[in-house]
């Protein structure tokens, strides 16, 4: 089963020193997809009791607790809690869906998450995804790229922002994002 | 560079967030038709130096097909709209005489 070193175990690296943007690989975290009718009542129902959270708008997250969901698709949420409660939000999710036509998955292995904060961050993601990063407001989320990888990324607050990609590429990802927070990237021209 | 709207999620990108997936409302022949057609909607295609449907997929996005009215020659692009569209909006179409017209 799931072990934790394995999302460690390419990033056993120490990151480059605080030059206003800090990466940090979030090993601990926890994720669920769900697909179903995001404009269902008994969708809403369900997610608010498996998270406490609302469904979120387009390109938007909810929050409350340790549970965060992001608007992934027109049918598709991302839940993010604490690692060893995914498997308890899918059960919580599906039994009080019921009979409807919903999936949930506990994909907490699928994918990496990083955060990258300080008064910088927002500089080290815009070298690498075609993003207005300086209108992005914070709860949003955007799916994209950084460089060539598949990415979400959300604003969790003022200066910082969380970035997720699938596992294969977390080794990439976290090379990448140090260089992009360190002191070549970020020097002022 | 295309700047695409994704009808699905609604973000204006550029088009390395999207996959091209060829020319749009291509409608495979009924049971029985002659090899000649079915070769036809395997392997024909318009690729016209003109206004051109598409198919294109947000696949760094949202992950969603949708149709866009492109001209190949002057890249400019008159509109998106859903993917299971049988034929384009008569907005776009009527975008489409409004713009072209000479
Ligand atoms: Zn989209």
């Amino acid at each position: 089963m799931s072990d934790l070193s394995l999302a460690r175990a390419a990033l056993d690296v120490t990151p480059p020193p605080d030059l206003g943007a800090q990466v940090e690989a979030l090993s601990s975290r926890g994720m669920v997809a769900i697909r179903g009718d995001l404009a269902d009542a008994g969708f809403a129902a369900a997610l608010k009791a498996a998270t406490g959270c609302d469904v979120p708008g387009v390109r938007r997250s909810t929050e409350a607790g340790e549970c965060r969901v992001l608007w992934m698709s027109t049918d598709e949420v991302m839940i993010f809690c604490e690692w060893s409660a995914a498997p308890g939000v899918v059960a919580s999710f599906m039994e009080k869906a019921g009979d409807a036509h919903v999936l949930a998955l506990d994909v907490s292995d699928a994918r990496a998450v990083f955060r990258v904060s300080g008064e910088k961050a927002w500089r080290v993601l815009a070298k690498g995804a075609p993003v207005d990063l300086e209108r992005f407001g914070v709860g949003e989320v955007r799916r994209t790229r950084i460089a060539t990888v598949a990415t979400g990324i959300v604003r969790t607050g003022d200066d910082s922002f969380e970035v997720f990609c699938f596992r294969s590429f977390a080794a990439y990802m976290w090379d990448w994002l140090c260089v992009g927070a360190g002191a070549e990237s970020l020097s002022d021209l | 560079m295309l700047l695409i709207q994704c009808p699905a999620c609604g973000v204006e990108a550029e088009e390395t967030e999207f996959a091209p997936g060829g020319e749009a409302h291509i409608l495979r022949p009924e049971p029985g038709c002659s090899d000649a057609d079915f070769a036809m909607y395997l392997f024909e295609r318009k690729n016209p130096r003109a206004v051109h449907y598409e198919r294109w997929r947000h696949a760094f996005g949202c992950g969603k097909w949708f149709h866009m009215a492109r001209h190949t020659h002057t890249l400019e692009i008159f509109g998106v709209y859903a993917a299971d569209a049988p034929e384009p909006p008569q907005e776009i179409k009527d975008r489409i005489a409004e713009r072209t017209a000479s």
